[in-house]
């Protein structure tokens, strides 16, 4: 759909060729990573550095979804599966075998591919809502399958995951040398993810979500560059749940459920989809609001939705998505 | 012979639940059907929607005294009408974007219901016991005894199959609507209120969802998780179906709670995952579905 109704339009200033300032970032985003980065360093002596972990945990995962949705036009609705067995796989690694913490979650990443993998091949047989419901029915798979087989614990999920000792050296239980590692998992996730959109590759890509019809003529095998696009997305969505089951010590079925599929959604939603920064703003919009609404129970269900059906109504560029449209840069 | 026979008795029940399962299937992935293949929106509120049926039944029970057989007709005309609002206050603004926004909307609207039933009611089940009367139906075959309020749940399920299968398939309104489906705007420039019926059909896949919901109360116990468990299913079966024939849907929800069942007796632990595992069959071999156009 090239008619700017598409769900990740091309931003304000599409065709244009935009000077670069570093790393390929545009002046403007150059800025907005510096923030970013400088807010990651600052932060932790001024908030709680756990709330912060989980921040930049579901920020990865949000920018490993939008990497789908935003540069290829797939909205995948069953990425808790990549994020949910990466939590498992990683927990179980490193609690049952002891493997040191940059391993698990190396392992956590190669569990999310190799599902990705097989799912991805059979859900980019259709576009549309059709991938998306594909995708979930696929992560339902998961789920079912969590909740009996032996290793993941069924209802307890795996409990009292251990840190573990980065490299042999630096002992992970203090919170503080927790975020470090977090915090490098991230900004590499971040870094590869734009790297990714502005290699040949990432620029195929977003022909393939402006105009598939076209690349197809071109010569492109469209197959190939969704796949892989489905693949590395859903590597990183598992680098993410293993990052946040060492943080957490924890893996649940929460993190399989379908409804972390949703919340990613949610997040690179409120964020703007298709912006290079929205997931991060959205992960932390919305985790921050869970922090402050979980007392309430189920109102946070309810808030959620309504967010939802806000952004979907009102709001569908985000909150980057509104600044960059306001500034007419792009973010 | 006899051990077969034996083996027959032992599976039956098994199957007959999946055949049950199977009807719920079949409600809801037509109601999924009709909505699609008229708004062009992947009714994600379709669980929420079967959650709300069965608990008005229960409410107009537990507070207003009303029973299941008004219920049956009240809860859907009820449901229906809140579908009716959704449509014209939220849905009929997204027609012109990007389909994937229809999903996120019915998502976030499944959210908002599921979280204030949450709230009001909590998270455990309610009981709805069904009228005396079904036992009149109790089946009693040897050792095989099925309920009869079963027996009327596929009676019920069938029969309203069938009725919406003819309303769309032969008369007037349903080849109104077969038409607004191929080409609205020439439906429109022939003097139709294609927008009306639009919400009407929203309305009338939403009151579907809700009809099952009512059947499925004395069955499930009444929670608000209920819905959300089966639509994912559904959506699987919409897959495996293709969304292109009504009766198709019809007949692939029948069919895989059938296969649900026979899954059931073989080797119990995979039957919760054999729909899925049927859909990435499907894909591979079909991918515009088994009764599907491309």
């Amino acid at each position: 759909m090239a008619d700017g109704t598409s769900i990740a339009a091309s931003g304000p200033l599409g065709g244009q060729t935009e000077k670069e300032a570093f790393l390929g970032f545009t002046r403007p985003q150059a800025i907005a990573f510096l923030v970013m980065v400088a807010f990651v360093l600052v932060s932790p002596f001024f908030l709680y550095p756990v709330f912060l972990m989980k921040i930049l945990c579901f920020a990865l995962f949000a920018c490993a979804f939008n990497l789908l949705i935003g540069y290829v036009g797939l909205l995948s609705f069953g990425h808790a599966a990549y994020f949910g067995m990466g939590a498992y796989v990683t927990g179980y690694a490193a609690k049952a075998w002891g493997v040191p913490p940059e391993l698990a979650i190396l392992m956590g990443g190669a569990i999310g591919a190799a599902l990705g993998l097989p799912f991805g091949w059979l859900a980019i047989r259709r576009a549309g809502i059709y991938f998306s419901m594909i995708t979930l029915a696929l992560a339902q798979m998961v789920y079912f399958f969590s909740l009996q087989a032996p290793f993941t614990g069924g209802e307890d999920g795996i409990q009292a995951i251990p840190r573990g000792t980065l490299f042999g050296i630096f002992d992970l239980t203090a919170d503080l040398t927790m975020y470090w590692l977090v915090a490098a998992v991230f900004l590499a996730g971040f870094l590869l993810i734009h790297r990714i959109v502005h290699s040949p590759f990432g620029q195929v890509m977003k022909a393939i979500r402006d105009n598939e019809p076209r690349a197809t003529s071109l010569g492109y095998r469209v197959e190939q560059y969704k796949l892989l696009a489905f693949v590395l997305s859903a590597a990183l969505a598992g680098i993410a749940g293993g990052t946040k089951s060492l943080v957490f010590n924890i893996a649940t079925l929460t993190d399989v459920h379908w409804t972390m599929s949703g919340e990613v959604v949610l997040m690179s939603l409120v964020g703007g989809l298709g912006t290079i920064f929205g997931p991060v703003v959205g992960a932390a919009v919305i985790v921050t609001m869970q922090n402050y609404l979980a007392e309430f129970g189920a109102w946070v269900l309810v808030i959620q939705g309504a967010i939802f059906i806000a952004c979907v109504l009102a709001f569908r560029r985000g909150i980057l998505g509104e600044i960059a449209h306001a500034l007419r840069v792009k973010l | 012979m006899e051990d077969l026979l034996f083996e027959l008795q032992l599976a039956m029940p098994q199957v007959i639940l999946g055949v049950i399962n199977g009807a719920f299937y079949a409600l809801l992935s037509l109601g999924l059907a009709v909505i699609f293949g008229m708004l062009n929106v992947i009714n994600f509120a379709h669980g929420a929607q079967f959650m709300m049926g069965a608990f008005v039944a229960w409410m107009l029970l537990a507070f207003l005294g009303i029973g299941y057989w008004p219920a049956l007709i009240l809860a859907p005309l009820i449901v229906g009408l809140v579908g009716v609002l959704m449509e014209r206050l939220m849905i009929s603004r997204l027609y012109k974007l990007d389909h994937l926004y229809g999903l996120l909307l019915t998502f976030g609207c499944a959210l908002v219901i599921e979280g204030l039933f949450r709230n009001n009611f909590g998270s455990s089940g309610q009981r709805y016991t069904p009228p005396r009367e079904f036992q009149a139906l109790n089946l009693e075959i040897g050792d095989f005894f099925l309920p009869g309020y079963r027996v009327w749940v596929l009676i019920a399920a069938t029969a309203v199959c069938l009725a919406t299968w003819l309303v769309i398939e032969k008369t007037k309104i349903g080849s109104y609507l077969r038409a607004a489906t191929e080409r609205p705007q020439l439906v429109q420039a022939f003097g139709i209120n294609v927008p009306l019926m639009m919400t009407l059909t929203y309305g009338a896949g939403v009151a579907l969802a809700a009809f099952a919901g009512v059947l499925a109360a004395p069955i499930y116990s009444v929670h608000p998780a209920m819905g959300a468990n089966f639509i994912i299913t559904v959506f699987a079966v919409v897959v495996i179906g293709g969304m292109g024939s009504i009766a198709g849907s019809i007949v692939t929800g029948f069919l895989l709670g059938f296969l649900q069942g026979v899954t059931e007796v073989v080797y119990p632990p995979f039957s919760q995952t054999v729909v899925f595992v049927i859909m990435a069959i499907v894909l591979l071999t079909r991918p515009a579905g088994l009764f599907g156009r491309a």
